[in-house]
């Protein structure tokens, strides 16, 4: 996929929110093109949340201007919501029903028809090697196939962009891995992928990377261009020099 | 300080933990790494006296999880994944309980938690319910320490903390480990191995292996590379279609690769990446880090569950 500028997926200008005096989102500005896997970066609290749940059409920004696949998240959010998927690691599938039962009731929520479903199903879990946990209950799983299964849920109904809220957390390192190649191709087909992540290994497979801290942007580019900025070996060092200028490690390795 | 002997839980058809056996010194600060469905938190519990283990035994400064319950719980301070203080008592009063349960006062001990509690001290009125996630991180910590225990029990400590955050927390870790405590603490980031003295890495309920972090990367069985290219998505396709590649594994910046023939040369590789149209090729030989041998520890314990079966 060649990611190009003027095939803009997510639009954001100034976008403040505010709860009380406090200030969650402070003018946030940035794009998001299509194919493109955005990374979005930053310390506890420092506000990735708030603006994921805004740019899902969840919650309202208090102003700026904001556009998610050409919908406006103030009076748009029902269009938003059928062009977007959500994954994150707290959430993903219904325990008690099966694979296939999962897939059936989210395709049917998205307004799918039971054979569009059957064959995006099909396709999903072929790519997966799961087709023979059809009628598998979720709770029976192992953790790894759960959230690659949700994340197949997640684009069922092939939307524009989807939005990843740490969905790698405590998965053992060769299904994250497995993870990371189900987004690269979803994106290799067009599919925007908005990712938050705690490891910054994952950070380098973005196209672009941003970092908030305290409610602002405060870094935005590739990976590499982030590591020259910074003059920083790794996006581990670049997210400690970005969120935390005054931090010093004290801790010595002598092992 | 630690001694697990053949320890085994099952939840109904699930073994939770299968014989495991650990010995953890005193004053050490010792790693438990594997992801979540791994076991660590079923030890833990069994650690702390929770948990009754269906078979195996497990002592703590020599005394045992089940007969010396009691002693066991003034001697540990653990700290539970799951944020478990009382949500509507301010921060101070938190402290304040877990010092009275334990028949002690927060001046008593104020020494050995000052270095952490100083920092949310200016927040002790405010709700624990109402605080940060590192806040909380901080008074949980401040709470499993008030009664001066000899040894700390971390299960997930950083676990959705960020990476300056947990970092800081490591420093902590550190410090009172200078102090004479012995930590056992659990993490899935592969990455904080290397801040324990030692570890263990756990999989499915079993030990994979129990080294200091410099030993876990010496036992790595075949020389590794990094690989790095212009075009990251061609340049992984290109190594996995590469017939002498054994595993090929993205890791950050690079891709880590190792091959099918002993002492390489790597001149076939990279005429191989240049035949298929890569760019900017660059190979290096590199020494294994815990999450590759991680995954090559994994890879065995799935080969060997196969002829098992």
């Amino acid at each position: 996929m060649n990611i190009k500028k003027e095939n803009i997926e997510i639009y954001v200008r100034n976008l403040v929110k505010k709860f009380g005096s406090f200030v969650a989102n402070d003018h946030l500005n940035f794009e998001v093109y299509k194919g493109e896997i955005f990374g979005f970066l930053g310390a506890n609290g420092a506000g990735k949340t708030t603006a994921m749940r805004i740019l899902c059409g969840l919650s309202h920004p208090t102003s700026g201007e904001i556009t998610v696949a050409g919908y406006d998240v103030y009076k748009q959010t029902e269009l938003i919501k059928k062009n977007i998927g959500y994954m994150s690691q707290k959430f993903s599938l219904y325990e008690d029903l099966t694979v296939i039962e999962n897939m059936e009731l989210y395709g049917g929520i998205y307004g799918m028809s039971r054979k569009h479903i059957r064959e995006r199903a099909g396709e999903l879990l072929s790519r997966l090697q799961m087709e023979h946990t059809r009628k598998v209950l979720i709770a029976s799983l192992p953790l790894g196939w759960k959230q690659k299964l949700a994340f197949s849920v997640a684009i069922l109904h092939q939307p524009r962009i989807v939005f990843l809220d740490e969905p790698t957390g405590g998965v053992d390192p060769i299904t994250r891995r497995q993870f990371w190649d189900l987004i690269y191709e979803a994106a290799h087909e067009g599919i925007t992928v908005f990712v938050t992540t705690h490891y910054m290994d994952e950070a380098e497979y973005c196209d672009r990377v941003t970092i908030m801290v305290d409610g602002r942007i405060d870094a935005l580019d590739t990976p590499g261009l982030l590591k020259e900025r910074y003059q920083a070996a790794n996006m581990n060092d670049v997210f400690i020099k970005v969120a935390r200028p005054d931090f010093q490690l004290t801790i010595n390795n002598e092992q | 300080m630690i001694k697990i002997h053949n320890l085994s839980k099952k939840y109904a058809e699930v073994e939770a933990i299968k014989s495991i056996n650990l010995q953890v010194k005193p004053n050490e600060l010792f790693g438990l790494i594997g992801p979540d469905g791994a076991g660590k938190t079923t030890l833990f519990r069994i650690l702390t006296t929770l948990l009754i283990a269906d078979s195996g035994n497990a002592a703590l400064d020599g005394l045992d999880v089940v007969a010396d319950y009691k002693k066991i719980r003034e001697l540990i301070g653990y700290m539970p994944g799951r944020f478990s203080l009382y949500q509507d008592l301010s921060v101070e009063e938190n402290l304040s309980f877990f010092a009275t349960v334990f028949g002690t006062t927060i001046e008593e001990n104020y020494d050995l938690i000052a270095d952490i509690y100083k920092q949310i001290e200016p927040f002790k009125k405010r709700l624990a319910g109402k605080l940060s996630g590192g806040m909380k991180q901080k008074l949980a910590l401040s709470c499993a320490l008030i009664h001066k225990p000899k040894i700390l029990l971390l299960d997930e400590p950083t676990t959705g903390v960020d990476a300056v955050s947990r970092m800081e927390f490591w420093q902590m870790l550190k410090k009172l480990q200078q102090k004479g405590i012995t930590i056992l603490v659990s993490t899935p980031y592969m990455d904080e191995a290397s801040l324990c003295d030692r570890v263990a890495l756990i999989q499915n309920g079993q030990i994979l292996t129990v080294d200091t972090p410099n030993g876990i990367s010496k036992s790595f069985s075949k020389p590794l590379f990094a690989v790095n290219a212009s075009n990251k998505y061609q340049l992984i396709n290109d190594l996995r279609n590469y017939d002498l590649a054994a595993t090929v594994y993205p890791f950050g910046e690079f891709v880590h690769v190792t091959l099918k023939i002993k002492n390489p040369d790597t001149e076939p590789l990279k005429s191989y990446l240049i035949s298929k149209g890569n760019k900017e090729i660059q190979v290096g030989a590199i020494e294994a880090t815990i999450e590759d041998c991680f995954m090559e520890l994994m890879k065995n314990g799935e080969r060997r569950m196969n002829i098992e079966c």
